[in-house]
């Protein structure tokens, strides 16, 4: 399983990286590799030139920018994995990364490169989608940004242009008491999801829900937001009944994955079944309950 | 091309087709056989290395990307001919391995983790060992060797950085 | 038998072969260069079955590097085709296809060039014309007379159809007042390890040697390669100190090793094929049974089970080598550990347009333990009694041993009762019991599983002529050979390759033993095969009785050599001389002796010394026979097969989340008895590792197919391997009840655990969804299928 030949080329800037890909259609951009190295390897993808991104400090940092935190789309996973700001700030991309693979993969491989990759059941685009968080790429020497939700367009397809990179994603922060949960059903620990799901609510102090996101992954596509049970949530107690109730409605109507590993049925419980354990864990965390997970 | 690597504490300076795998620069133009090829897609971890000090698995870079880091490969961590660190020591009392293949990468994720964590729980040593393998042991005596390894190290009253 | 105290016996000592191996210092075949070589890629065929129209390899011979490359009707002209077990002319095995391809995946072409990139990069450039042809995936429908052959001249698909009757089947089912039938599947999985296959082969027309380096366990490995590439076996090197990463039964590599000794002898140099994992998962015929039963059972109020009839129908895939003979070897312990005292059995081997299967660990004896084990436990359901108690009722008890079975094998020993006794001492049973019911008050299912197998050990070939009456096989043989050198260093000899079994350590610890010698003094060497006694290899779980017997039977004669020459020397009859530590004295007057280099010197240097006509030197060997071997089957299939059988309890409590089918594994218990532990560190390896393995055959592994044909596992993505999550703590209690057969009452230990978890497993979840009035009886039971069986059942309890 050796890669098919190719140039490869480190650059220091993201325009450089930018223009070697308009020059050459077949060139692809390379971070941490952990997704794309084992395509080459066989041979599914067989770019004629790589370009080492990896070492592009501009593109390397988890800051505050505005309300939202920015995330450099070259920042290892382990070092989100580890950071105090996004632990307080993003508390649901903090507990949902330890889940992303293994921790050598997690050492090398990137939030961009994830975000890129689209995989359907990838932890990244799922809360990406969840928490409505905007990417930005650079083309062209301009900065443009999407949506999550106008990003991932399809299994491994996101709407990223050809001779795009991806430079960063923006997470919007919530304010409040705010709580999270994430669970997944896969078959061994660490392995893709068969189903996953992610849920953050902001809880008023007398415990009725002014805000939730509840997101899906791995069930469909692409990650889905479940905004049609968000909005029969909203203002309520989140009665674990009416979580499972508002969850299935919704996901009555998706046509789920059905491969080797899982049916299309089975996702479709499991998202509720794992969508209002979520939830619940979220509101528990937000209350400041004794908190079992669910 | 040209590339510089940094093994064990040596630079050297390779030519090499940008395709060739860290692992296999490191198995056939640096001579250096502990990483071995188990799937050469990410998944079994026999091909682990320390790239600045945290294990990696080196069938997942190009040997371009590698360079300007410092690699410990098993070789890095065994302290001369015939000697054995404290952990590859801890290994033959326990008997953790049989085949031997996995086995490098697992003292090297031992490594890496004493030297972050000395003090682990056994659910530490099982989540660390998670992304590696083993087809011959089931892991018992895998995690026995790493715990009695740590406790030996902490008794020793050594600095924790196990790194060369 | 040698019976204890023993001083390096069953101490726990360190395996010597780790210090190597924690190094990265290991001798792994794709560790050993040499100048020259040349490396191999496949083109393999995308096709489940088709006719092999045109090779065109213009493009790929002009590509950088490539020095040559090889078809299925080149390589057919120079060789013989591959040795298979069964009487099949018209279905031949050959490393390359010939004119019909028939799975997909099967190597149609190999590249050859200065790199195994180089040769991947020109694999690719081979342009072959295919005429698809149908193809059959499913063994029943390979048996319909509609069903697409796999082997056109063959006639049929079916390269076995066998049945055994022994005892008054018809009478004993008509005698009991009860019977159920029960299908079970055992699903397609293998044993996978870490290393893949690889091997390098060099010939030097100089001396006509053809060294071959190989991640090999495989009997009569040399011996194929001689065959198939027409030259004498006095020209094929096996070079067996190779360490090997893994292998369980299936590292044969037979096409492989065939493949490039014809290369290395055509183009003159080292050629060398390392499969990578596509290849391996794909074209390297490492897959394993594929078996779906049929049994019925006879009992009677009690739940003694008094008869059995059971069809075993395997899906050998597209070739068959030694494979089918995995219907074969069960026959040596069909009725388990039980005391079922007549069975019909049925072995019907199919093939299909899948990859071929080859040797897994057990060689058939998982699947066989699989499908009894359910089976005792329908009969508990049936009857509503406790599963351990009927097993306890039908259990071989301590005193009727050696007992002989109904197909013609004798057990040698057990105490299968108190190793139970052990495992669920201080009430555990009881306790385990009402762990489980407050789970299910609690709303969760959960289930007790219990799995009591036997692990038959020693090996024997006896089930080669069993299923092929051609074949006169009736021994199975180790050898071990000793020198003392002129300095007094004791050099000892095996004559395999290990794939991490400690046998250097097996060696030492006997002859040590023997010769009271610290066996860490002792070197332990490997000789290739040209200068190797005869070794059956590493397979059956026979290497501590087998390779230990051998040992000791050397290290007997070296210390009665050692003690002819003392008594001589001194002057006094043998009788009158003792042996002790490397020493000889007179016991009438101790003081009387002689030293080890005294005895070491007249030996070697002081012919004058030693009796007339005696052999100078200190060198020995034995060859060992398989104990019991030495009979061939009797007309009506009744044969002995492997002489020991070691015994080993599973009793696991499982919890399965009842919304998203997930087992999870609450407490593992585990009785094992495989007789004296020649080396503790190694049989509790054995042991973890097989429970791991047998976890993965039950819930997480196989070479999955989907209807076009396509192996949709092809790699570790989807063939999912245990991780250290997956394996829980496991709670090992030993037992030993020594055979009586062998030189420390050692049996084997090789498959423990991995012949008895899937069983396990499969009764305690099982046990678990009963009350939903479901039950799953094929592996591997996947969480997706788990949860769909009972989210089924829950909605129709609901209506």
């Amino acid at each position: 399983m050796k890669a098919a030949p190719f140039e490869y080329s480190r650059v220091a800037d993201v325009d450089e990286a930018c223009a070697m890909l308009a020059a050459d259609e077949h060139a692809r951009v390379i971070a941490g590799g952990q997704t794309l190295v084992p395509l080459m390897a066989m041979r599914l993808t067989r770019p004629t030139r790589l370009i080492d991104i990896n070492h592009i400090a501009a593109l390397c940092y988890i800051r505050v920018e505005n309300e939202a935190i920015s995330i450099g789309a070259t920042t290892q996973q382990c070092r989100v994995e580890r950071d105090a700001l996004i632990r307080t700030s993003l508390p649901l991309l903090a507990r949902v990364v330890p889940f992303i693979g293994h921790a050598a993969t997690r050492a090398r491989g990137t939030v961009g490169g994830s975000l890129a990759n689209a995989d359907p059941a990838a932890e990244l685009p799922l809360i990406a989608i969840t928490l409505e968080a905007t990417l930005c790429y650079r083309a062209n020497g301009r900065t443009q940004d999407v949506l999550a939700r106008d990003f991932f367009i399809g299994p491994m397809t996101t709407s990223l242009p050809n001779d795009a990179i991806l430079i960063a994603v923006r997470f919007p922060v919530w304010k409040g008491n705010v709580g999270t949960g994430f669970h997944e059903i896969n078959a061994r620990r660490s392995d893709f999801a068969f189903v996953s799901a992610a849920a953050q609510v902001e809880m008023t102090d007398d415990g009725r829900c002014r805000r939730i996101a509840i997101g899906i992954g791995a069930a469909t596509d692409f990650p889905i937001r479940l905004t049609a049970a968000e909005r029969q949530l909203q203002d309520t107690v989140l009665e674990p009944a009416k979580v499972t109730s508002a969850v299935a409605d919704v996901l009555a109507d998706i046509k789920p994955l059905s491969d080797l590993h899982a049916s299309a049925e089975y996702r479709r419980r499991a998202a509720v079944n794992l969508a209002t354990r979520a939830v619940a864990d979220a509101r528990a965390r937000a209350l400041g309950e004794n908190f079992r997970a669910h | 091309m040209h590339i510089r690597l940094s093994v064990n504490g040596t630079e050297h300076t390779l030519e090499i087709e940008p395709r060739t795998s860290l692992l296999d620069c490191l198995r056939d133009h640096l001579n250096l056989k502990g990483a071995h090829a188990g799937c050469e897609h990410g998944v079994c971890g026999a091909c682990t290395v320390l790239l600045d000090g945290v294990a990696i698995r080196s069938c997942l870079m190009f040997a371009p990307q590698a360079e300007g880091m410092a690699l410990t490969t098993i070789e890095g961590v065994t302290p001369g001919p015939g000697e054995l660190s404290p952990v590859q020591d801890a290994f033959c009392e326990t008997h953790g391995m049989q085949c031997g293949y996995c086995t490098p990468a697992m003292v090297l994720v031992a490594h890496a983790l004493l030297a972050d964590n000395p003090n682990p729980t056994r659910e530490d040593i099982v989540e660390a060992i998670s992304g590696n393998l083993c087809r011959c042991t089931g892991y018992a005596q895998i995690v026995d060797a790493i715990a009695l390894a740590a406790e030996r190290i902490r008794g020793a009253n050594r600095p924790a950085g196990l790194r060369k | 038998m040698s019976a204890g105290p023993h001083r390096f016996v069953s101490a726990d000592r360190r395996v010597r072969e780790d210090r190597r191996f924690v190094a990265g210092k290991g001798r792994f075949v794709a560790d050993i260069e040499l100048p020259n070589t040349k490396h191999v890629a496949l083109v393999t065929c995308p096709y489940p079955a088709a006719r092999i129209k045109n090779i065109d390899a213009r493009a790929a011979l002009a590509m950088p590097g490539v020095r040559y490359v090889v078809d299925g009707p080149e390589l057919a002209a120079a060789t013989l085709p591959l040795m298979t077990g069964l009487d099949t002319p018209n279905v031949p095995r050959r490393p390359l296809a010939l004119e019909v391809a028939r799975y997909s995946g099967e190597w149609i072409l190999a590249v050859v060039a200065d790199s195994r990139a180089q040769a991947e990069d020109a694999a690719e450039f081979v342009e072959i014309v295919y005429e698809p042809l149908a193809f059959v995936l499913d063994a029943e429908q390979a048996l319909q007379k509609d069903s697409p052959l796999v082997h056109e001249a063959h006639g049929s698909n079916v390269l076995l159809d066998k049945t055994f009757v022994w005892g008054e089947v018809e009478r004993d089912f008509a005698a009991s007042p009860h019977r159920l039938s029960l299908r079970v599947k055992w699903g397609r999985s293998s044993t996978v390890p870490i290393e893949t296959f690889g091997v390098m082969a060099n010939w030097d027309p100089w001396r006509e040697i053809l060294d071959v380096y190989a991640s090999i366990q495989m009997p009569r490995f040399a011996e194929q390669i001689g065959n198939a590439l027409k030259i004498p076996n006095t020209s094929v090197c096996v070079h067996y100190d190779i360490d090997v990463g893994g292998s369980y039964g299936v590292k044969r590599g037979i096409k492989h090793a065939v493949l490039c000794g014809y290369l290395a002898r055509r183009l003159g140099v080292p050629v060398r094929l390392i499969e990578d994992r596509l290849e391996n998962m794909r074209g390297g015929d490492a897959h394993g049974p594929e078996r779906l039963f049929d049994v019925e059972v006879a009992f009677d109020n009690e739940g003694v089970v008094r008869s059995m009839k059971m069809r075993a129908l395997e899906n050998l895939g597209a070739y068959a080598g030694r494979s089918p003979f995995q219907l074969g070897k069960p026959v040596g312990a069909i009725v388990g550990p039980y005391r079922i005292t007549s069975v019909q059995y049925r072995a019907i081997a199919v093939v299909s347009n899948k990859t071929t299967q080859d040797a897994v660990r057990g060689f058939g004896q998982g699947p066989t333990n699989f499908a009894i084990e359910r089976c005792i436990d329908e009969v508990a359901n049936f009857l509503r009694v406790d599963p351990l108690e009927v097993r306890r009722r039908n259990l071989i008890r301590r005193e009727e041993f050696p007992y002989l079975i109904p197909s013609g094998t004798t057990y040698d020993s057990g105490d299968y009762q108190t190793v139970i006794d052990k495992v669920i001492a201080d009430n555990g049973y009881e306790r385990l019991k009402a762990e489980r019911d407050r789970l299910r008050r609690a709303g969760k299912l959960a289930g007790i599983g219990i799995g009591a197998c036997l692990e038959p050990s020693g090996g024997n070939t006896t089930f080669e002529p069993l299923l092929n009456p051609k074949i006169t096989n009736s021994t199975s043989m180790d050898s071990c050979r000793i020198n003392v050198d002129s300095t007094g260093a004791i050099v000892a000899t095996m004559h395999t390759t290990s794939s991490g079994q400690g046998h250097e350590t097996l060696v030492g610890t006997v002859v040590g033993e023997v010769l009271q010698v610290d066996p860490d003094e002792i070197r332990i060497t490997r000789p290739d095969s040209l200068n190797s006694l005869p070794s059956g290899t590493p397979v059956a779980s026979r290497m501590a009785i087998m390779l230990g017997g051998a040992a000791f039977h050397a290290a007997q004669k070296l210390k009665s050599k050692l003690t002819v020459i003392g008594a001589y020397d001194i002057g006094i009859p043998v009788d009158r001389a003792a042996y002790e530590r490397g020493e000889v004295f007179d016991r009438l007057i101790p003081s009387n002796k002689r030293s080890w280099t005294e005895l070491v010197t007249i030996a070697h240097r002081n012919y004058h010394r030693l009796p007339k006509g005696f052999e100078p030197g200190l060198a020995v060997e034995h060859i060992y026979q398989v104990p019991t071997g030495g009979t061939l089957p009797t007309s009506d299939g009744r044969v002995q097969m492997y002489p020991c059988f070691a015994f080993e309890f599973h009793l696991i409590l499982l919890s399965i989340d009842p919304d998203l089918g997930r087992p999870e594994i609450l407490r593992y218990q585990f009785g094992h008895d495989c007789g004296t532990q020649i080396n503790p560190k190694i049989v509790r390896g054995m042991s973890m590792g097989g429970i791991a393995h047998g976890i993965g055959a039950a819930l997480y592994e196989e070479f999955a197919y989907n209807d076009d044909g396509q192996l949709i596992a092809q790699s570790f993505m989807d063939y999912l391997l245990p991780t250290s999550h997956e394996v829980p703590p496991v709670e090992i209690v030993d037992h030993e009840t020594p055979s009586p057969l062998t030189v420390f009452g050692q049996k084997g230990s090789g498959e423990s655990g991995y012949l008895g978890a899937p069983a396990a497993l499969a009764n305690a979840i099982n046990d678990a969804i009963r009350p939903l009035g479901i039950s799953v009886n094929s592996l591997p039971i996947r969480i997706s299928y788990l949860g769909d069986l009972i989210a089924d059942a829950r909605a129709k309890v609901a209506k």
